[in-house]
């Protein structure tokens, strides 16, 4: 049961975007992991990161009638 | 699970689904209980789903689940990602869901329950969802592109050009409506305008919140949206019961469009976190949670169904809308049964959050059955009203009078018994000063929850149940307003930056400001009209929608059709062929109708004749002669819109036949464009579960 709503818990972050975050770090982590070489960025503040997030999921047809 | 054990279970349930539509089919004369609407509805779904939609799956698409879906080949962290089937169905859900499976249902209503039961259940199991399923596999294989992309690579510049037209042509019309129907629920009720009135700051703290204040905090930042939006149901009664204060909110049709279409203009022009992201996040959350409640409240209640199975209005003579049963039913119930709409939601949007090619039939078609069911609820709702209320609140003025007793008489001499002070209590209850020709929809709905989440969840509370109704349609109703005429905007500045490229520039403010408000103009004009015309505009509108959105459809179908032949699956593309074939037959005998009928109230011409007679021959009362050159001249329009769309429909297919012809007789054709095979790298389907 406890195990239960904590994944009905992650769900609705990831749904919602709370955790959207969280996921770009994971991700940029690993792309960057294996390539050291790589003169990349440091990932973006949480607050830049999702002014970039919100205006780009908001390009094209979101909704519908 | 031995084999014998579930087909037993699987033959039960055909047992239970066929008595629960056919005891619903043939009741007649006595109460039949909504628990059987929806045990015939999940029945349905549930035999459909496990064969029909997976032999497609497996059959005719031949989905692959060893194959590398664009959002794992093209994974870029931002639009391609690989994300949880359920997560997708959420996304998927929440984008195809807007109020039109709550709006077709509840005008269809007139013509008794069971036709638009039965169109809604079958429409979508047999159309609706194969056209959602099939169109996001298609688009899963082409590398996640959209419908007009599709219809251009595969069928030919004419089919890529339709979309576009459709595409617009309907955002227009659709907004157009919807706006309506918003106006009717507010007009002269200060307690739903405040409420309705009170989200638009609310969205706006939202989205200050979780930009400034505490960046990314999304369920936050919804969690307060939502206790402050339902504290505006709560206080919309003070501002209703407050003499000066009710006044502030006290208004005509008139000025409430006005209001609305300044408020489009705004809403298209400021960036989308102020406005259309917090708005959107609260009419989701709304969207979802009130669908949820009103299916608990049905099964805890079990109301009875009060309409009758079938109306003498299928005659042609529904006081709601005009024209027969056939073609109309189906083209009022496009959402919930198949809306073209979603096929631009499954080109294009979801396939590119897809991890897996298996999990196509559960978000195509899975997440159309759940759209279905949200519309047999709207109808479950429609139905449990006493049927003289129902007609009572859904009439215009312009047929059954403006006044109060002339309105019930003639409703009443219907068969369907109404009083005025039955209507005076109702509207009371329900914190209104009348409920009468509240047409549009959204008040039935609103009275028609209201009585059963008040039976359901205590009476006292009937007001706040029906404001609190509004407040939800109207809320997403208003995202819908929003969205739309920004991707009218983007459409039109797309178009427009082919002639002068600065036009397509999407930041540059004299082309947002220009686009914005051409798009406005287009939907604020036909608003305009709808909130002047007597006969209360949602039965010329809602109609015109619902043919441009069965031609998107047709579009969607003919695009499945086409890739079918030519990829030598002739013998299978009847499941996208025959529902096509029955989206053409109903979509160009209404317009048909529409345009040449010598019945006024289906006819466009004739009713523009008419009104030039009457106006020519001096018998029209002066305030409606003052507007008859307006409403003629509107009539006329919408006659041409019809025959354009309807043209359109037909070169479409057409163009799709040649191109299928083409392929069975060995002439070459534009290539197929399915991406090539990868295989996944996903393994252990670790992203899935």
């Amino acid at each position: 049961m406890r195990l239960n709503l904590r994944t009905i818990w992650k769900m609705i972050r990831e749904l919602s975007g709370d955790d959207a975050y969280e996921r770009y770090l994971k991700n940029f982590h690993k792309l960057h992991a294996h390539d050291e070489q790589h003169e990349c960025d440091t990932p973006l503040s949480k607050a830049e990161f999702f002014k970039q997030w919100q205006d780009e999921k908001w390009q094209g047809i979101k909704r519908c009638c | 699970m031995n084999k014998t054990l579930k087909s037993g279970i699987w033959v039960l349930i055909s047992l239970l689904g066929a008595s629960a539509v056919g005891g619903i089919a043939i009741n007649r004369g006595e109460n039949i209980n909504a628990i059987w609407f929806i045990v015939a509805a999940l029945c349905i779904y549930g035999i459909a789903y496990r064969f029909y939609a997976t032999w497609i799956a497996a059959t005719v698409l031949a989905v692959d689940s060893t194959r590398a879906t664009p959002a794992e080949r093209l994974e870029n962290g931002r639009d391609f990602i690989p994300t949880h089937k359920w997560i997708v169905f959420g996304h998927h859900f929440a984008a195809i869901a807007g109020p039109g499976p709550l709006v077709g249902p509840t005008l269809a209503a007139q013509f008794g329950f069971l036709p638009g039961t039965l169109w809604i259940l079958f429409g979508a199991v047999l159309g609706g969802c194969v056209q959602d399923m099939v169109t996001l596999f298609l688009s899963t294989r082409r590398d996640a592109k959209s419908l007009g992309q599709m219809a251009k690579d595969e069928l030919g510049a004419i089919g890529g050009t339709a979309a576009l037209i459709a595409t617009f042509s309907i955002m227009i019309i659709l907004i157009a409506v919807l706006g309506l129907i918003v106006v009717n629920a507010m007009k002269h009720s200060p307690w739903a305008t405040f409420t309705v009135s009170a989200t638009i700051p609310i969205a706006m703290i939202v989205g200050i919140y979780m930009r400034y204040l505490r960046p990314g905090q999304v369920l936050e930042a919804s969690a307060l949206g939502v206790i402050l939006l339902l504290m505006s149901v709560v206080g919309g009664r003070f501002v209703a019961e407050h003499e000066t204060l009710r006044l502030l909110f006290d208004h005509e049709g008139l000025m409430l469009a006005w209001s609305i279409m300044a408020y489009g203009l705004t809403a298209a022009i400021l960036p989308v976190w102020l406005l259309l992201a917090p708005r959107d996040y609260l009419s989701t959350y709304m969207k979802i949670g009130t669908i949820s409640l009103l299916a608990v409240a049905i099964l805890l209640l079990q109301p009875s169904i009060k309409m009758p199975a079938i109306t003498q209005f299928i005659d042609g003579s529904g006081p709601i809308f005009g024209g027969k049963l056939f073609p109309f039913v189906f083209i009022t119930i496009a959402c919930g049964a198949i809306s073209g709409f979603h096929s631009l939601i499954s080109s294009g949007t979801t396939p590119k959050l897809l991890s897996n090619e298996r999990d196509i039939v559960m978000i195509g078609y899975g997440g159309m059955l759940l759209e279905s069911f949200v519309a047999i609820m709207a109808m479950i709702a429609a139905t449990v009203l006493d049927p003289g209320v129902y007609f009572a609140i859904n009439s215009s003025a312009g047929i059954v009078g403006s006044n109060a007793i002339d309105a019930v008489a003639k409703i009443s001499a219907w068969g369907y018994p109404v009083t005025v002070e039955q209507m005076q209590n109702l509207a009371q209850q329900m914190g209104e000063s009348t409920l009468f020709a509240r047409t549009g929809g959204a008040p039935s709905l609103a009275v028609g929850m209201a009585s059963i989440f008040g039976k359901a969840f205590g009476d006292g509370l009937l007001a706040i149940w029906y404001h609190f109704a509004i407040m939800f349609e109207a809320i997403f109703i208003l995202t819908t307003l929003d969205a739309g005429t920004r991707v009218g905007r983007f459409m039109l500045q797309d178009i427009l930056g082919n002639i002068w490229p600065k036009m397509g520039e999407t930041s540059w403010t004299p082309s947002v400001i220009f686009t914005s408000s051409i798009v406005v103009a287009g939907w604020g004009y036909f608003l305009y009209i709808g909130v002047i015309d007597p006969n209360g505009g949602v039965n010329i509108l809602w109609p015109l929608f619902g043919i441009a959105n069965q031609m998107l459809a047709a579009i969607a179908l003919s695009v499945g059709t086409g890739i079918l032949v030519k990829s030598g699956k002739l013998k299978y593309a009847g499941i996208t062929a025959l529902p096509l074939a029955w989206l053409v037959i109903i979509t160009s005998t209404a317009a048909w109708q529409k345009i040449t009928s010598p019945d006024i109230r289906i006819g466009f011409f004739s009713a523009a004749n008419d009104l030039a007679e009457k106006l020519a021959s001096g018998t029209l009362p002066p305030a409606k002669a003052s507007i008859a050159p307006q409403l003629i001249f509107n009539l006329h329009l919408d006659a041409w819109i019809t025959l354009f769309f309807v043209s359109l429909l037909w070169l479409i297919i057409i163009d799709m036949l040649r191109v299928c012809w083409r392929s069975i007789t060995g002439k070459p054709v534009l290539p197929l464009t399915e991406s090539t095979h990868i295989p996944s790298r996903l393994v252990d389907d670790w992203v899935r579960d």
